[in-house]
């Protein structure tokens, strides 16, 4: 792993003059600290996926297969003729710039293809060349490049310098959306054995063992068992875990990040303690325990082939409708995909909340429910007791994760579950919340440690908010809806704004929720003492 | 240089039509041939395109939402932008296509490095004013051209000519949207020479349609201003046009042709370029689609069975670990 530069020295090295050159003579140089390592080909071997190969980003030779261009050509046509989105984005843009500055890699990084034009202008230059007429005869002049192995390097470079945010699309203004043609991009790498082990891994676990990370069932009964005897502990009451429980009403599936490592857990503790409280007939899977989907940053075919386990799990246990945990491109998945990739779920019911009656119509064919609806709802009709001053020393802002906003909208409903459950809340600029939101600068798979200087510069725009609000008003906490926000916030803000912890909204609404027997919480779920029961 | 090359071929295109259509004479061809074959090319190759971008499916329901999404009763959702039914996303597209939405929310990212970095996002509207200037002047123009189109013609377009040249100065009236179209064209043209990043990322491409353009308007203007040119001989070639009964009168000069040539060039050119930003913006599928994902189920034409690794085989390889831990298995 590289060294990574000081805040200060970073933040003076960003220039946002672009180079001489023109950006087709520039090739993109393979730094540590700003690529990630490669899928180790056993994993894409066993997962079926084509042309695994040894490669490494700084070799000269990537050993790509014998007809590579061909095989570029080939795949970059089906998603033409699949996808309407690549083909019109292909041909639509003016390169007007309304885009340029809404990326945060750009803005930390300055380097000008990370403006979202200039992003798909890299795969757009091939485009014109292998399939416009204009492109073939004008060359250069036209915007087009012939192919070579640098702009497949390039494309590996940059593709996976973009976190899939969509923060490019809100800001143009045809809609152009660089995720989507950075997703197509990884696509034809893909076909090329060209790939990110970040991704890789977690997908060929997920694909065998059930999540992410890897733990196998028995190993996560023992990690409930431990936070259940945490909760115990601070709260006095023994609560059990009901695990591939056939016949539950709900099946709840949440990212394995939220069991896998602090401040995950604590959010995890707090949809348990939550679920005993209202006593939700629910149950987990430890087939699909995994809520997030690394798939979608690699192909298509990767991300139906995990999400297709929610369903059948759904249908082999028997559970009336499906209730989902703080993930944001998890609930990209969901909402913009599962139903059309997997679908119908005419098995399961349309989720009626057993505790209030409400039915959530707005999920009446996918049959699942984001938890921050479920619970907003609960908190709607007086179904839970809360003691917000419990949360009292938390001085809390929110962030908004990219998918959950832009590709959902689903903005209020954790902003009505904060302001019961803490006392303290302070937005950060308008600019760079909700569907303004800026990324954690860590996401699409780029949450590794091999990447983390482009993390701390992708991540500056939402640190400096977060900056501004904790000089201002003392922010000490930041909530987020994300599994992969609370595993790269915490560093992030360590980074640029120390003295700012990372907490799931489920986090802060367990501390406050008073439950039915419990004894007199002395500590927070983190063990700390509570407002009020210091010393 | 992209700038250069794109003002060097510009003027040529004049200098062909001076040529051709002044020196050479060849009126039947200026006037008639190569608007014909134009027009041709321009509705052909719209159609072209837009069929063409139609023939691949959406296959999943991507919109960009951009507001509260319709989830509980009483939270209140944004309903145009983020619309989850038809009539809203017609009206998020209303709202996209005459008054540029999207442009409206333009910031202005600015970087301060001096005591530790701060960022701070200014709203940023000239973008938006440029482009809405440009588009509606572009649009009244194109209308005001009707009066050499209809006959008789009809009173709107009259009405129309009279609200553009409510500026009485001078005679004739000076038309509002020739002084703002000009004014516009010339922000767009320094917007992307001044900004180092538009520089960078324009090609000949971007600057092209905007000396042709203005080479358009240009001419327009010295043909009303300057150059007396014969109106009534105008509209009779123009009317012959689309009567199809093509004449072409004697008494009309070249900077005419070089006007028709130039229009000629841009119709022809329009269906290829990136000015089918036109046709389009209302196939953006994250912008044409209504966020009811999770309501109605959205179907993709090529949706494939793929490899799964189903519970049962999961179930063979951790029966044993499953059964110790006390977790639930089908077979025993
Ligand atoms: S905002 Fe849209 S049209 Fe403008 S440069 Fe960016 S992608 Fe192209
Ligand atoms: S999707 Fe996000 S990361 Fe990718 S280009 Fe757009 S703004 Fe940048």
């Amino acid at each position: 792993m590289s060294k990574l530069p000081k805040p200060k020295d970073l933040a003076s090295s960003i220039n946002y003059t672009p180079p001489r050159e023109h950006w087709m003579d520039i090739k993109p140089e393979f730094r540590p600290g700003t690529y990630s390592y490669p899928a180790k080909p056993q994993l894409v071997e066993k997962m079926g996926f084509p042309n695994p190969h040894e490669w490494s980003p700084t070799d000269e030779d990537w050993h790509l297969p014998e007809n590579w261009q061909e095989i570029v050509y080939n795949t970059f046509r089906d998603r033409l003729e699949k996808y309407r989105s690549l083909k019109v984005f292909m041909d639509i843009c003016v390169r007007c710039g309304a885009c340029a500055d809404k990326c945060h890699y750009f803005i930390g990084s300055g380097d000008p293809k990370n403006m979202p034009v200039l992003r798909a202008e890299l795969l757009r230059s091939i485009y014109r060349k292998d399939f416009t007429t204009f492109g073939k005869i004008l060359g250069r002049f036209g915007g087009a490049r012939k192919l070579t192995e640098d702009v497949i390097k390039e494309w590996f470079y940059y593709f996976y310098q973009c976190t899939e945010c969509r923060r490019c699309s809100l800001f143009c203004p045809y809609g152009i959306d660089t995720a989507e043609i950075t997703m197509m991009g990884r696509e034809i790498l893909h076909e090329l054995g060209i790939s990110i082990n970040w991704v890789m891994e977690p997908i060929y676990n997920c694909f065998h063992v059930g999540n992410h990370i890897g733990i196998p069932p028995h190993t996560f009964k023992d990690i409930v068992d431990f936070m259940c005897d945490d909760i115990e502990e601070i709260t006095g009451i023994r609560i059990e875990v009901p695990l591939n429980k056939k016949g539950a009403e709900v099946l709840f599936v949440t990212p394995s990040g939220d069991y896998f490592a602090d401040p995950g857990t604590y959010t995890f503790m707090g949809y348990l303690m939550l679920f005993h409280e209202i006593g939700l007939d629910y149950t987990m899977s430890t087939y699909a325990a995994e809520g997030g989907n690394f798939g979608l940053f690699n192909s298509f075919e990767a991300m139906k082939r995990l999400n297709a386990k929610i369903y059948a799990e759904a249908k082999r246990l028997g559970v009336k409708w499906i209730l989902g945990g703080e993930c944001g491109h998890m609930w990209r998945v969901i909402h913009q995909y599962m139903d059309t990739m997997n679908g119908p779920a005419d098995f399961l019911e349309v989720p009626r909340s057993p505790i209030t009656g409400t039915v959530f119509h707005n999920a009446k064919s996918t049959k699942m429910v984001h938890i921050c609806e479920f619970t907003a709802d609960l908190i709607k009709h007086g179904a839970i007791k809360l003691d917000p001053s419990r949360n009292d020393d938390l001085i809390v802002t929110h962030h908004d994760s990219c998918n959950p906003s832009r590709a959902m909208g689903l903005l209020e409903e954790p902003r009505y579950i904060l302001k019961h459950v803490c006392n303290h809340f302070y937005e950060m600029p308008e600019q760079t919340i909700r569907e303004q939101t800026f990324c954690c600068g860590s996401g699409a798979g780029l949450n590794n440690d091999e990447f983390m200087e482009m993390r701390m510069r992708g991540g500056l725009p939402r640190a400096n908010a977060v900056k501004y609000v904790h000089d201002k008003y003392g922010v000490n906490t930041l909530t987020c809806i994300c599994a992969i926000d609370r595993a790269a916030l915490p560093t992030l803000m360590d980074y640029w704004v120390p003295g700012v912890r990372v907490a799931g909204i489920h986090e802060l609404v367990a501390n406050a929720l008073v439950m039915k027997g419990e004894k007199e919480r002395e500590t927070n779920l983190r063990g700390e003492p509570l407002p009020g029961k210091e010393g | 240089m992209s700038a250069v090359y794109s003002l060097i071929i510009v003027l040529a295109l004049v200098l062909v039509a001076v040529v051709g259509a002044g020196g050479g004479g060849l009126h039947a061809l200026f006037g008639v041939v190569i608007p014909y074959v134009a027009f041709v090319v321009f509705l052909a190759g719209f159609i072209y395109r837009v069929i063409n971008w139609a023939k691949s499916p959406v296959p999943f329901r991507i919109p960009t939402t951009a507001g509260q999404q319709e989830s509980l009763k009483w939270i209140k959702q944004n309903k145009l932008d983020n619309p989850s039914t038809t009539w809203g996303v017609i009206g998020r597209m209303v709202l996209e296509i005459l008054f540029f939405r999207s442009l409206f929310r333009n910031t202005k990212m600015q970087l301060k490095v001096n005591g530790g970095p701060s960022l701070s996002y200014g709203s940023s509207k000239f973008l938006w004013v440029g482009a809405i200037v440009f588009h509606y002047c572009f649009f009244i123009i194109l209308l005001r051209h009707g009066r050499f189109f209809t006959d008789p013609v009809p009173g709107c377009i009259e009405w129309l000519d009279k609200l553009d040249s409510i500026l009485q100065i001078g005679v004739p009236n000076i038309y509002i949207t020739e002084f703002l179209i000009v004014g516009a064209l010339l922000y767009l043209f320094l917007r992307r020479v001044c900004d180092s990043k538009l520089r960078y990322i324009s090609l000949p491409a971007d600057y092209f349609p905007l000396f042709l353009i203005m080479a358009i308007v240009i001419t327009g203007i010295l043909m009303r201003y300057f150059i007396r040119t014969d109106i009534v001989a105008a509209k009779d070639l123009i009317m012959g046009l689309v009567t199809l009964h093509p004449k072409v009168p004697e008494t009309l000069g070249t900077i005419f042709y070089v006007h028709v040539f130039l229009v000629s060039i841009l119709m022809a050119y329009f269906p290829w370029s990136k000015l089918m930003h036109a046709g389009g913006i209302f196939l953006s599928p994250t912008r044409n689609l209504a966020n009811n994902n999770r309501m109605k189920r959205h179907i993709n034409p090529w949706n494939y069975p793929v490899k799964l690794h189903t519970y049962e085989e999961w179930e063979d390889e951790f029966r044993d670990v499953l059964k110790e831990a006390g977790i639930p298995v089908e077979k025993e």
